[in-house]
């Protein structure tokens, strides 16, 4: 009993003496750890931060008693300085700019995916590739500025002065969809180059052509990931404010006419928060309320763009 | 050789293939004879893929690669100027090492080949034909319209194969077809190649000797060149005997397993 007990104490002793295996604490490492942790919640916090603002003036703006949630959200005029806040004159105008700008930027970002993933040499690769990315690089208020003095010029040439107005949604749209472009035919072309090479050898093997190939096997398999970059490319678009600011019109139009002017969500808030507003006007927590609906929309096909691009993976990976 | 009478689909002459400045197959010759399984043995990097896929040109897909000398098909090289390989892969049917269904449904696997050939006929028949030669019939006749992912990875290879006759080709190539598969997907896709065989003519690159020995008639053993690298078709013949009584001493060390 006693030998093995002293037998024991003596092996601790030993071992101790060999090497110490106690934790040890590390200061470095706990200290650059906090920081990322940091790092990672600022972006949590700021979107925290945003609905808090958001919520908290939009609700001043619908208990303020001069409009209803309804009125709101079903009206076609907006006319403040009357008191008419209908959201529909500025939520038609974005969505029409919106879809101009995906008519120009889905088929073109698409073609241009196509041919960088199926048809493209290494060569002509390496010279489209930056040019595209330059195209995105280019700050929005060149843009609007080329909308104005460039596109609207050129759809009155082709339409007439007369049916164009200067301000005109239609510019504004196919320049936000040159503005996009980069961004659909990027994602795009991420996606068609995840589709396993196997699956083009099985389709050359049968005798189909590029064509076949690139249309009937190749695209139909990156589906849901061209799907994603439709949607984060309409989410893109919905936010844009420099162009439509600049090109799309200064005024709430409730207008279905794609060369006339109206103003956007976005080009609204712009225009009345660099005028002079009172804090605590009505006009003020409007723009709020507008911003709740802007974040909402974009917010929403965010997360359908991730359950997509989820599906892709599981597909795949 | 002869092929006017049929015996022969393929005679390779003088065949030297390039992955730019490297040498991968060098100064081969070889014929194919119709309607009876080929294999195509030897250890890694002896060339025995490359020389399968001139048969139906798909070595066109990697920029590099470059095929001197001349592989006749039916007297025509298919190496020709003015021949299209895409006609040429719609004659010659392929399988690949791991099984590659579309993601699309088990019906459209095996109609899409024949559709983009510009089948006119039957599809529901040609769709069940296919299935039955693959001998997938009775295990998927009920879930046509299912994902072909979703199946097994033998049955995927089965599937495959379906979609490679769908089209009706004369000659099926088949990499290394059985090595993603266990032992008895294994079997299962050599008793269809003895059925097949019967109306297609089979060429198969295997690293599995045993599955020559069981499933070809005649059998090309290559080897890699120890001193340029470049691979090399050592010897060639009926597969018993090159199984049994090898000519060339290098030819019984690799199939008696003294190395590779």
């Amino acid at each position: 009993m006693t030998v093995s007990a002293s037998t024991r104490t003596i092996a601790k002793t030993a071992a101790a003496a060999k090497s110490d295996l106690h934790k040890r604490l590390r200061l470095g490492e706990s200290f650059i750890e906090a920081f990322l942790f940091f790092c990672g919640a600022v972006s949590i916090l700021t979107t925290l931060g945003i609905v808090f603002v958001l919520g908290k003036e939009s609700l001043l703006f619908f208990t303020s008693g001069e409009v209803t949630l309804w009125e709101f959200i079903s009206g076609t005029e907006w006319q403040p300085a009357i008191g008419r806040f209908g959201i529909w004159a500025l939520l038609n105008s974005t969505l029409m700019v919106t879809a101009i700008a995906m008519l120009v930027a889905l088929p073109l970002g698409l073609a241009v995916a196509i041919y960088l993933s199926e048809y493209a040499s290494l060569r002509a690769r390496s010279i489209l590739k930056p040019v595209l990315e330059v195209l995105a690089g280019v700050p929005t208020v060149v843009y609007g500025y080329f909308a104005l003095t460039f596109m609207t010029p050129f759809l009155r040439s082709i339409f007439g002065d007369e049916i164009v107005q200067i301000y005109n949604t239609a510019a504004a749209g196919i320049v936000i969809g040159i503005l996009v472009l980069p961004l659909v035919s990027s994602m795009s072309e991420d996606a068609l180059h995840a589709v396993p090479y196997a699956l083009r050898e099985a389709a050359y093997g049968l005798g189909a052509t590029k064509l076949e190939t690139a249309i009937k096997v190749v695209l139909p398999a990156a589906t849901y990931g061209v799907a994603a970059a439709f949607i984060v490319a309409i989410s893109r678009a919905i936010g844009e404010t420099m162009i439509v600011a600049i090109a799309a019109g200064a005024g709430p139009s409730f207008t279905f006419n794609p060369f006339e002017s109206a103003e956007t969500m976005t080009g609204h808030i712009v225009r009345i928060s660099g005028g002079d507003l009172s804090y605590d006007s009505i006009d003020y927590n409007s723009i709020f309320a507008i911003g709740l609906m802007l974040f909402v929309m974009t917010l929403t096909l965010n997360i359908i763009s991730r359950h997509v691009v989820k599906h892709f993976r599981e597909e795949y990976e | 050789m002869n092929y006017t009478n049929g015996k022969y689909v393929f005679d390779i002459q003088n065949l030297n293939c390039y992955y730019g400045s490297f040498r991968a197959v060098k100064d081969t010759d070889l014929s194919i004879e119709s309607k009876k399984i080929t294999a195509f043995i030897g250890p890694s990097g002896c060339g025995k893929s490359t020389v399968l896929r001139t048969f139906n040109r798909m070595n066109d897909l990697i920029p590099s690669a470059r095929v001197t000398g001349e592989v006749l098909f039916h007297g025509q090289n298919l190496y020709d100027p003015d021949v299209d390989p895409v006609e040429v892969r719609r004659r010659i049917g392929m399988v690949f090492q791991k099984p590659n269904p579309f993601p699309k449904s088990i019906y459209e696997n095996v109609a899409w080949g024949a559709r983009i050939n510009g089948f006119k006929g039957n599809m529901d028949e040609l769709v069940e034909q296919s299935l039955r030669q693959a001998a997938l019939w009775d295990e998927v006749k009920d879930k046509l319209d299912q994902s072909g992912l979703g199946l097994s990875g033998g049955q995927q290879q089965r599937l495959c194969i379906a979609r490679t006759i769908a089209p009706r080709p004369e000659v099926i190539l088949m990499d290394e077809p059985c090595s993603a598969l266990d032992p008895i997907a294994t079997l299962k896709i050599e008793d269809l190649m003895r059925q097949l065989v019967k109306n297609y003519t089979i060429i198969i690159v295997t690293h599995n000797m045993q599955q020559a020995a069981r499933v070809s008639d005649y059998t090309a053993y290559f080897l890699m060149d120890r001193d340029d690298r470049a691979g090399l078709l050592i010897e060639y013949g009926v597969t018993n005997e090159i199984f049994t009584k090898p000519k060339d001493q290098r030819t019984e060390d690799y199939i008696t397993g003294r190395f590779g």
